[in-house]
């Protein structure tokens, strides 16, 4: 299956020719497959944000490039618009672009931009609204009236409202309670399986990540080190944890008892992997 | 994003002499500079003001480019000033056609309009890349102390102003962020005509007007939390004190102005 989206030794250099020169991004090779779940990992400055900036042609590359469907995105004025509506970005606290009167006007603002006619921009507003478990009645209220959790929802069902095919969200839950995170990841798996759509998430919560992503990708100083399947760039514990990452809480007790003797698989890093590793452990054990 | 290229208001980090020299002694030569481009008259005075602002620039080691690109968003203004001096001055005419006349001293006023803008701006510029915002304040504060007197809120407006160039970059930065969160919902802000570019800027500064309401809530609440109630009985970390330096250049900025002020008087 060909890639979605990839990137080609895309190269970016910020404030190019000044004494503020900063290469952000270097020959960076980077791909997604249609359907896919994938998390960018990387702390904060590691080139994280200006490498989702180019997937849908908001920054323009240094040199490289950047292809979706496998064609270059900055192919003609055309297709980069085009791109912009088949790559969904929702940025850090997005929240923040609330702009209309009223919560459906607000998420009708994509659909409108694509040139869509108003039954179908009705059906995508209340389709997106219900993906992000908004109620009906919130539809006619001021986005400026809602909560912090529900104006979130309210942004990325802006942004979902494009139906891309591609959805690329940068930290979608910093700054949220635990509840209000586990909703709007809840809202993403969904939309994620109901619509088959690539989702790309970014984040440096380990633990959110491995529970939720199929395959992470590891983005440290302007490079890929590693990405894989989680249980794959787990066992870099150590690599992970001197860029400033770690590994999820689990992960280190694991690695301890190992460590201590304990025979225990090298994988695990959710609480119900934990138990059922433990649960074993425990069942040989007894089978002795 | 052309919007991270503004220079207004920058400041350059240097310990040029220049830099060093007291704030207040810098505005108050600045002031006496500017009085002296508008009593300038003749080429002679242009030269002896030409040569001191060099002398400064030279000491101040901010790069002549910098300066330049300061000048770039005025072009437009000085060819607009110098066009209505060449055609609206009455004099000896050189060239007439239709209803327009060229005279000498319409040419002259033009060249010496525009030698005074750009002067004043570069001087102007050349304060504020030697000079940091606070520090500047600061001294706008000292210097107004006396209106104090009259009851002129003169700390309160002198924090006004500080704040206000504090956050000049972070509303860039915001700027340039809610765009990019705009443009991806597909908006466009490049293309069509003037009314709907227009109109494409209202997604763009809704947001931008309420992060900056909030931002000055919480600007205001975290002041509260530190005590802050005014001026009244403030004290200052670092106090101003003028330095025999900081005296010898406001005496040759006055001097200055005062001799140009005498030329100008026998129409040197």
């Amino acid at each position: 299956m060909g890639a979605i989206i990839e990137t080609r030794q895309l190269t970016h250099t910020y404030s190019q020719g000044t004494p503020f020169e900063h290469t952000a991004l270097d020959s960076v090779d980077f791909s997604a497959q249609p359907g896919e779940y994938l998390a960018i990992i990387g702390r904060t400055g590691s080139g994280k944000s200006t490498l989702i900036q180019h997937l849908n042609g908001l920054l323009k590359p240094t040199s490289g490039q950047v292809l979706f469907d496998g064609t270059d995105i900055w192919e003609s004025k055309e297709r980069t618009r085009q791109v912009r509506c088949q790559v969904g970005l929702v940025f850090q606290y997005p929240e923040y672009q609330l702009f209309e009167e009223t919560v459906y006007q607000d998420i009708a603002f994509g659909p409108k931009n694509m040139g869509l006619d108003p039954d179908e921009v009705d059906r995508r507003v209340r389709q997106s609204a219900r993906f992000v478990g908004l109620e009906p009645g919130v539809l006619e209220k001021s986005p400026f009236d809602l909560s912090g959790g529900q104006k979130r929802r309210v942004a990325i069902a802006g942004v979902i409202a494009m139906e891309p095919q591609v959805l690329v969200l940068d930290e979608p839950t910093a700054g949220l309670d635990p509840s209000g995170s586990a909703r709007i990841l809840d809202n993403i798996r969904t939309y994620h399986q109901e619509k088959n759509a690539c989702i790309i998430l970014v984040s440096h919560s380990m633990e959110e990540v491995a529970r939720e992503a199929g395959r992470l990708v590891v983005i440290h100083q302007g490079t890929i080190p590693f990405s894989g399947p989680p249980e794959s760039v787990f066992t870099h514990g150590e690599e992970l944890e001197s860029m400033g990452l770690g590994v999820p809480a689990m992960t280190r007790v694991f690695a301890r008892l190992r460590s201590m003797g304990v025979d225990l698989p090298a994988s695990v890093y959710t609480i119900p992997q934990a138990r059922e590793a433990v649960l074993a452990a425990l069942h040989r054990r007894e089978g002795k | 994003m052309a919007l991270r290229d503004i220079t207004l208001g920058q400041y350059f980090p240097g310990s040029s002499p220049i830099h060093r020299l007291d704030p207040r002694a810098k505005l108050v030569a600045m002031i006496c500079y500017i009085v002296a481009l508008f009593l300038g008259q003749w080429f002679v005075t242009y030269a002896i003001l030409l040569l001191a602002l060099i002398a400064v620039v030279a000491a101040s080691t901010v790069k002549p480019k910098a300066l330049v690109r300061g000048l770039k968003p005025v072009v437009l203004i000085l060819i607009f000033t110098a066009v209505l001096n060449i055609f609206y001055t009455p004099g000896e005419p050189l060239v007439s056609f239709w209803i327009f006349n060229i005279t000498r001293e319409g040419i002259l006023h033009a060249f010496f309009m525009v030698v005074r803008i750009i002067m004043l701006i570069t001087c102007t510029f050349l304060l504020t890349y030697t000079t940091s915002p606070l520090e500047l304040t600061d001294g706008l504060e000292s210097l107004m102390g006396p209106l104090k007197k009259i009851h002129v809120p003169v700390h309160e407006l002198s924090m006004m102003m500080s704040i206000a160039l504090r956050f000049i970059p972070t509303l860039i930065e915001e700027t340039d962020k809610i765009m990019s969160a705009q443009k991806a919902r597909g908006a466009d802000f490049e293309s069509g005509s003037l009314m709907q570019r227009a109109r494409a800027l209202i997604p763009l500064l809704v947001p931008l007007f309420i992060s900056a309401f909030r931002r000055a809530d919480e600007l205001a609440t975290a002041m509260e939390c530190r005590c802050y109630h005014g001026g009244e009985g403030r004290t200052r970390m670092k106090q101003l004190h003028y330095r025999p330096g900081d005296v010898l250049f406001m005496l040759g900025a006055l001097v200055l102005a005062v001799g140009i002020g005498v030329l100008g008087h026998f129409g040197l």
